[in-house]
């Protein structure tokens, strides 16, 4: 028997440090082939209060990671009797993802605020290496704005100016992948907790649109 | 894990016991001329709305195996715990047993935690199981329950992934039935619209997709209520015939 379609997250999802924090956004647009199943799905999971993680590919594969490392997680910072780090948490999606590299096709990045390292990215590449980076784009409509990222990034950049980068990005990306739109959801994360944020498709920035 | 489940021990990933009888049976009968009987799936419309004290869920009532329809009023509302129901889209024997496992486990949870199950965890249970067996059950559902923390309604697809909505639909006729909830979805609804909602919604389904058909039933929870309404409407009597008279077209 035919094995029925996947459902995947073909998406944009974006994670950016800043002094103090991180900013993370992602698009909300699930699709199974042609057709959209959820308009309005919020990609940034949580994982622990101040660490989110953002999905992009299969759809049940990301939820599913983004599940049990939550509640892997939870164990290992009662264990610790503090907030668990953010290397700690892409460490445990970084497990997962490649001992069952073959059968799972989604890819997480991971970001959050702790008090050891401040706000900080963590990005897997293809074959699972785990690097930390100051930003990182992810899904179909990345590869969109790659060079948008590259051009506009500056390091040091305020929480405002961060969020605004953000958005702004996810803008661009929506309007020219097919896969990315909905709306934009955006989280904050930095000392004081985590602040989530949804604008709407038509608060969305517009550029140069023919 | 607390939970206690006896429909299934917990084996690493799909059983292949049967796969390779399967291919002998399969070889032998197509050597007598004959065909394996196909599984009957439900092309379906299912939907669930929720509306300001509780929720609706809505279902089609053909079965089909290939062109055929091979039951004429099934029943594709199960019941999960007395205040959790779901419909079930895609293979009829897949979401009759996973509906019915899930079921049996809920209940043994509910009995150990001494309390009302909450949907969150029969959502939990379902999609586990799914994403367990990779897609090859082809179950999917809309979960609709209403628990202590008020009206709950999921979408819950083969491979495991889930959606927390306020109006969801599933199946062949999703399409039909979504444009009907995109065009008139309001939030806190009354009963009445709700369930007129989802009877048009699934009046979309019946009359636009070739895979869904017969009756419509609602299954309306509310706080300490189930209304299991089988039917509730009637589209296609047998032998009453329905004449659209299609407007004429202007000449050019």
């Amino acid at each position: 028997m035919a094995k029925t379609k996947e459902l995947s997250n073909d998406t944009t999802i974006i994670a950016i440090e800043f002094d103090g924090g991180v900013v993370l956004g992602s698009d909300s647009r699930v699709s199974a082939g042609e057709t959209v199943v959820n308009r309005v799905m919020n990609k940034l999971s949580l994982l622990h209060d101040k660490i989110y993680c953002a999905l992009s590919g299969s759809a049940a594969d990301a939820q599913t990671i983004a599940e049990m490392v939550n509640y892997q997680l939870d164990v290992h910072s009662i264990e610790v009797g503090e907030d668990p780090q953010v290397r700690s948490a892409a460490s445990l999606v970084k497990n997962i993802s490649y001992k069952y590299k073959e059968e799972l096709s989604a890819h997480l990045i991971v970001a959050g605020w702790d008090k050891r390292g401040g706000g900080q990215v963590s990005v897997r590449d293809l074959n699972g290496l785990l690097s930390r980076q100051p930003f990182a784009v992810g899904g179909s409509g990345s590869a969109y704005v790659y060079g948008f990222v590259d051009a506009e990034y500056r390091k040091a950049m305020s929480k405002e100016d961060c969020q605004q980068f953000v958005v702004n990005t996810l803008s661009l990306a929506m309007s020219r992948d097919g896969s990315s739109g909905g709306v934009a959801y955006l989280v904050t994360i930095d000392e004081k907790g985590a602040e989530e944020k949804c604008i709407l498709g038509n608060e969305l920035p517009t550029f140069y649109d023919q | 894990m607390a939970t206690l489940s006896v429909c299934q021990p917990q084996l690493g990933g799909f059983s292949f016991e049967n796969c390779k009888r399967n291919a002998v049976l399969e070889a032998e009968v197509t050597k007598l001329g004959c065909n394996i009987p196909a599984a009957r799936k439900t092309g379906t419309t299912i939907c669930g709305v929720v509306f300001k004290d509780g929720l609706v869920l809505g279902a089609d009532t053909r079965a089909t195996e290939g062109m055929i329809v091979a039951d004429k009023n099934c029943s594709k509302i199960h019941y999960i715990s007395p205040n959790i129901y779901c419909c079930g889209a895609g293979t009829a024997a897949d979401t009759e047993m996973t509906t019915q496992i899930i079921s049996s486990n809920l209940e043994l949870h509910s009995l150990s935690t001494s309390r009302l199950p909450r949907v969150a965890t029969a959502n939990r249970m379902l999609k586990q199981m799914l994403f367990r067996y990779q897609g090859h059950i082809g179950a999917a559902l809309v979960l609709g329950g209403v628990d202590c923390n008020g009206p709950h309604l999921y979408s819950i697809y083969p491979h495991g992934s889930t959606d927390k909505l306020p109006y969801v639909t599933m199946g062949s006729g999703s399409l039909a039935a979504m444009a009907v909830f995109e065009d008139r979805y309001k939030q806190d609804m009354e009963e009445e619209d709700a369930k007129r909602l989802v009877r048009d919604a699934i009046a979309a389904g019946i009359f636009n997709d070739l895979g869904s058909g017969s009756n419509i039933d609602l299954c309306v929870i509310t706080k300490g209520r189930v209304d299991y309404l089988r039917p509730h409407d009637m589209v296609n009597k047998k032998g009453v015939r329905c004449v659209y008279e299609l407007e004429a077209l202007p000449h050019q």
